[in-house]
């Protein structure tokens, strides 16, 4: 059976720009109905119609659970990026109607934690304004430190600021404020989980420094928010369904394959859940795995591929969709 | 040997036990005493972790919505905001409640809600990529025990399973359980015997069930003998993140089982051929070879379906 998700057709009841970079994005259910109660942490996978084109692109839910009258995203435009943000950023706007997924949570909250110490860099804020809206309103303890450029791209800082007071602790890349990030982690209580999401380099940095000062792996949480990123064109052929696909530039080897009219079955679209994992049955080439669900081991086997997020070069791959 | 037999939790045909998504049937008021009896002997029964407790806010939703939606003659639901107002006719039940406050209800969340729902419910909290016993209501099960589970992940809690390990069976369950999603339950069906219509099998009791199992004889198989058959559903919560694995029991005796000859031709090769390991494990051994004589004088050797149904 399909293991994907429900979707849920909804309209645009809002476009806030909220900076230079960066807009929320409100959606409430077409039929008038509420929306699905979630879980902070939760994404939806945001179905973009571009004239021929469809995009998939997993965004954080960023309002309160306890609010299912609408639910909002928020999208950093990314003008060197496949073009999903730059859709959203300049043909979306209110009374547009939409496909969203029902929400998936693969960044939940470990709920046995004494304290949330939350790490978030830019856009990585996200999740983390569902979840300390979760925690705050049942006496949850928790601390975010989030690190921006600027306070003008310091999406919502205000917000959570004002929400939060000192919980909530601002670093800004252009002041030369730094997380002391060893302190920090150091300085913990017994029972504290630690959560972090932003640029791949910082969830690296942060995830290295706490295991070298011991905390063990399971109270550390990450969600990356790899998108695909796009790459020359490559030749696929997929063997069950006796097709030859070609990836654009600008697609992903999912999209290709959902183009020509294959569905393997996806929740995150962002190298994470495994859900698209897909057998590779023969290869001329180099993979370049851009996933996080693939072991170093079986990214060198060359038999797996996450098509979400990675991609190909070479003579010819064949893929058994 | 095993069949994955998991399929999307979808409504069934009318008059059968999918006819809702959550069964209310004829045995209703009579399992809930049940349930109050065992409890008020073992409250053990009964556990939840302190993390837990937004999970069985999360259960209390569902089944006050998917009663309320079943048998709306029985349950009501009224929803204002937090403010709930739940009533339960058969059970003569009528409370208002604040959700999400737990002083505003005579018990937990969790139990309140299954201490009105048939059927076991265990949730699982789900972390570092692995299930958690972490909360259940268990009062009619087949020989295991929430009290001893309690705590474990999903390979722990199954390890006395033989023959599925070795096949990687748990570790593709696992991995179908934590991508349940939102919105998409699943289900599937399991199966033992029991002797007697007893409900509640547990090791607490074994002193009262178990030996049992040396009274039958090629006389009394067809009144003490029962097909015990599960229906097992997966939930996502929404609000916790953790998955709900409601377990609801039907018994069946020998006697009204074989009216149907072809459940009595398939039953008895299914008993007659089952490995030695599941006979042990599923407890049918000390008398598999009466009730093998039994059903095969109901076995005329005419071939049955393949697959489910008739």
């Amino acid at each position: 059976m399909s293991t994907g998700t429900t979707k849920l057709d909804v309209v645009v009841s809002d476009v806030v720009p909220v900076n230079e970079l960066v807009t929320r994005f409100h959606f409430r259910r077409r039929d008038g109905q509420l929306l699905p109660t979630f879980s902070g942490g939760a994404h939806v996978v945001v179905e973009m119609r571009d004239g021929e084109r469809t995009r998939l692109n997993p965004y954080s839910l960023m309002g309160s659970p306890l609010d299912t009258r609408e639910y909002t995203i928020s999208v950093r435009r990314d003008d060197a990026g496949r073009g999903g943000s730059l859709f959203m950023h300049s043909t979306v706007r209110p009374g547009h109607e939409m496909v969203i997924s029902y929400p998936v949570n693969l960044f939940s909250l470990d709920l046995r934690a004494r304290k949330h110490l939350m790490l978030a860099g830019g856009i990585g804020i996200t999740p983390f304004m569902a979840q300390t809206a979760q925690l705050a309103a049942d006496g949850g303890n928790f601390e975010l430190h989030y690190t921006c450029r600027t306070a003008s791209l310091g999406t919502y800082a205000d917000v959570l600021k004002e929400r939060y007071d000192r919980r909530v602790r601002l670093y800004h890349d252009d002041r030369d404020e730094r997380i002391e990030l060893d302190r920090l982690l150091s300085s913990q209580p017994l029972g504290t989980h630690l959560y972090v999401c932003g640029p791949s380099g910082m969830i690296g940095w942060v995830r290295d420094r706490a295991a070298a000062l011991g905390w063990p792996a399971e109270t550390v949480h990450f969600e990356h928010f790899a998108a695909p990123q796009p790459g020359a064109p490559f030749e696929v052929t997929l063997a069950v369904s006796g097709k030859a696909i070609r990836v654009g530039e600008q697609q992903s080897l999912l999209e290709a394959i959902e183009a020509a009219g294959v569905d393997p079955p996806y929740l995150c679209r962002g190298g994470v859940c495994g859900q698209c994992e897909t057998n590779v049955i023969a290869h001329d080439g180099n993979f370049i795995h851009n996933d996080h669900w693939l072991s170093e081991e079986e990214h060198r086997s060359c038999k797996k591929i996450m098509p979400c997020v990675s991609r190909f070069e070479g003579r010819s791959l064949v893929l058994e969709r | 040997m095993y069949a994955v037999n998991i399929e999307p939790h979808v409504v069934g045909p009318k008059g059968s036990a999918l006819e809702n998504l959550i069964d209310v049937d004829e045995h209703y008021v009579s399992e809930m005493q049940d349930r109050a009896l065992v409890l008020a002997e073992d409250p053990l029964r009964c556990q939840s972790l302190p993390h837990m407790t937004l999970a069985g806010w999360d259960l209390l939703e569902l089944l006050m919505e998917q009663q309320a939606l079943g048998s709306p003659e029985h349950f009501t639901l009224t929803r204002d905001g937090d403010k709930w107002r739940w009533i339960n006719r058969p059970l003569g039940i009528d409370d208002s409640f604040t959700f999400g406050d737990v002083s505003t209800l005579p018990y937990g969340p969790m139990e309140y809600i299954t201490r009105q729902s048939q059927g076991d419910f265990c949730i699982l909290d789900q972390r570092d990529g692995n299930l958690w016993m972490d909360a259940g209501m268990v009062t009619t099960q087949a020989d295991w025990s929430l009290d001893f589970d309690i705590g474990m992940n999903f390979f722990e809690w199954h390890a006395p399973v033989p023959l599925a390990h070795e096949k990687g069976i748990f570790t593709r369950a696992l991995k179908f359980l934590t991508n349940i999603q939102q919105g998409k339950p699943a289900r599937r069906l399991n199966w033992t015997m029991t002797i007697n219509p007893r409900l509640d099998t547990s090791p607490e009791n074994y002193h009262k069930w178990g030996p049992d199992r040396t009274t039958v004889t090629p006389e009394n198989v067809g009144d003490k003998v029962h097909l015990r058959v599960e229906l097992q559903s997966f939930w996502r919560l929404p609000r916790s993140n953790g998955i709900v694995f409601p377990i609801r029991c039907y018994l069946i005796k020998m006697d009204e089982l074989v009216t149907q000859p072809i459940w009595a031709r398939r039953l008895h090769r299914v008993i007659r051929d089952l490995p030695e390991e599941l006979a042990n494990y599923k407890g049918l051994s000390r008398y598999r070879a009466t009730l093998v004589e039994w059903l095969s004088k109901l076995d005329d050797g005419s071939p049955t379906s393949a697959g489910f149904g008739a």
